[in-house]
């Protein structure tokens, strides 16, 4: 009885109408078991971005965007179109697909050191353009792909790899703050940070990215969500201890909220 | 017939990649290309295209990747260094199997070299020149006509292989001023294609990709290029022959070095010496076997390039050892002059008589 129980729930799950699929699968999200490091961030978002794909209908013309580094396989979870992109030039390849195919919702994933290190040109111009894409940027304070070495947001003090005294500000520079760097930019529209270390939280980051995409959508313009994101491998804690430094430690320094709004 | 018209190297070249349906160009200025950035700024909008001042070189090529992904027609070019900085994305359009134009107007180097004329990009452009294991079609163009009809050519090839194609022009054929024959204007909207990202929709989702962590399944995806670059060798070598049936002595050149070279060709004979010109049109793939039959009649080979001896390497390749290969190359953005090919036959027909 119980077995049927579940055929039926599962049979009966509202694929057409994913915003009531509390605990099932949203059919952008392949059912596939996931890579990443217990406590990690990365397939929430993964999971996040299918959601909203689905939610708003544009699984059939969206383009997502891996970058080089941990979340570089996003093809291997999502179930949509997915191009892997050069170490930080995602915005250039966005830039460029957008341009040739407007009616194409076309997104970027980036990590900190893709997104804010190697790829900072490509970031700013893009931004500067005001390109109609949206960038989710997950920022995790390190390099994790790599083995944990200092990103360009990682933490003052924070040990890594590559600061294994601690980031020193007057050696290594300050943490960049991202969405803040950007939004003076006219051509920036819709610009937020948030953070994945509550319920409550994730809630909120979920709805700020769908503005993001729903920004792009209408023609707005270029719209970026910063999200915070555990990385307990190479901070070196358990995945609780990784949510409460998200809240001790990165959220002072990273304020959260909507940034820029159209 | 569309009518005759004088037009610039880089002018001629961007209307003819408009001809061919490239209706996406990201550009970055250097010398000697610029005015192909002014020319694609200009004309892209008047055929519906869309023209990008890229921040950099590095982005204009994602740029080109990105359009080349959904399915579009794309093109970048620049000189030399900024070649260069391009090389990280064209590994990528290889890996990815993506098609792209890039041209480039070589200039002296290495480093910031020189803005003369060049020939020293021959290895970046016929061994891959970024990393890993692929190879690009290189045209390399000796009028602004060729460059006009290799341009027009360069587009068909790369949508058919899936495979960047570069245009190797230089100082002289970018800046020099000719009259050609524009083809006509083709279809601007590329053919369907069965792998382009243009949204899942009553298909699965596609995937564009150069990653293959398991190393087995890299080898095979590159032993799959390795076969597509057989297939381009056999199918696409390009070469011309100029008074080569009896020539004893016979000069090597591609590019705008060729031209002076045919001019020594034709002086050389009127004083009744049989020396002929091999002249590559695709650098790579190179003309290996053409130049091995040549090697059968020939006495003497002479690679004449504008570089301190790049191309003669293909040249020893072909010949493999069967007749003497000697160099002649001026390098840093110096031009050879006619009277230094003159100089170097009478070299060589006093060492062979």
């Amino acid at each position: 009885m119980m077995e049927e129980g579940n055929e039926r729930s599962r049979r009966e799950r509202p694929q057409d109408s994913p915003e009531r699929n509390v605990l099932g699968r949203t059919p952008s999200l392949k059912d596939v078991p996931t890579h990443f490091c217990a406590g990690c961030g990365h397939g929430i978002v993964h999971r996040m971005i299918a959601e909203i794909v689905d939610e708003l209908g544009i699984r059939e013309r969206v383009v997502g965007i891996s970058p080089v580094g941990c979340a570089v396989i996003g093809y291997d979870y999502w179930d949509f179109d997915v191009s892997e992109a050069a170490h930080g030039r995602p915005p250039a390849v966005a830039t460029g697909m957008k341009r040739a195919r407007p009616d194409l919702i076309i997104f970027t994933y980036q990590g900190d050191g893709d997104l804010a290190a190697i790829g900072t040109a490509e970031l700013i111009h893009t931004a500067n353009r005001g390109e109609n894409i949206t960038i989710v940027f997950v920022n995790n304070a390190v390099y994790g792909m790599t083995g944990g070495q200092m990103a360009p947001t990682t933490l003052e003090e924070q040990v890594t790899k590559t600061t294994p005294v601690g980031r020193i500000v007057s050696d290594c520079g300050a943490p960049l703050k991202v969405p803040e760097m950007i939004s003076p930019f006219p051509g920036t529209k819709y610009l937020a940070r948030t953070a994945l270390n509550s319920p409550k939280n994730i809630m909120t980051a979920k709805r700020c990215v769908k503005k993001a995409f729903k920004c792009q959508i209408d023609g707005v313009g270029f719209s970026l969500v910063e999200i915070l994101s555990p990385c307990p491998t190479y901070w070196r804690v358990s995945p609780l201890d990784a949510l409460k430094w998200i809240e001790e430690k990165m959220i002072p320094y990273f304020p959260l909220g909507e940034i820029k709004t159209p | 017939m569309n009518p005759r018209v004088l037009m610039c190297g880089n002018d001629a070249m961007s209307e003819a990649a408009v001809r061919a349906g490239c209706r996406y160009y990201f550009g970055y200025p250097i010398t000697p290309q610029n005015e192909v950035t002014a020319y694609m700024a200009r004309r892209m909008p008047e055929v519906g295209g869309t023209f990008i001042q890229a921040e950099s070189e590095i982005a204009a090529i994602n740029m080109v990747f990105g359009a080349a992904a959904v399915g579009a027609r794309a093109m970048t070019s620049s000189s030399s260094p900024g070649i260069s900085l391009k090389q990280e994305g064209i590994s990528y359009l290889c890996g990815c199997e993506l098609p792209a134009v890039i041209a480039n107007v070589v200039r002296g180097g290495p480093g910031l070299g020189s803005i003369g004329p060049s020939q020293a990009d021959y290895f970046q452009a016929t061994r891959g020149g970024g990393h890993g294991d692929y190879r690009t079609i290189a045209l390399a163009p000796s009028t602004v006509q060729e460059l006009v009809d290799l341009t027009f050519l360069a587009f068909g090839l790369t949508e058919k292989y899936r495979n960047p194609a570069l245009i190797l022009s230089d100082g002289i054929l970018g800046q020099m001023m000719e009259p050609v024959t524009l083809p006509d204007m083709a279809d601007a909207e590329p053919p369907p294609k069965e792998w382009a990202l243009t949204g899942a929709k009553n298909r699965s989702p596609r995937v564009i990709k150069s990653l293959y962590l398991d190393v087995t399944r890299l080898e095979k995806h590159n032993f799959k290029l390795r076969e597509k670059y057989r297939r381009i060798e056999e199918e696409e070598t390009r070469f011309e022959e100029f008074r080569m049936r009896d020539a004893e002595v016979v000069l090597v050149a591609y590019g705008s070095v060729a031209r002076i070279c045919r001019a020594a060709v034709r002086q050389a004979r009127e004083a009744g010496e049989k020396v002929g010109l091999f002249r590559p049109i695709t650098v790579w793939p190179f003309p290996y076997e053409a130049l091995a039959r040549a090697a059968d009649t020939a006495r003497l080979f002479l690679s004449l390039e504008m570089s301190l001896g790049q191309m003669v390497e293909d040249v020893k390749l072909a010949v493999a050892g069967r007749r003497p290969v000697r160099f002649y190359g001026r390098t840093g953005g110096c031009v050879i002059a006619l009277e230094e090919v003159v100089k170097e036959i009478k070299k060589l027909r006093e060492e062979i008589s």
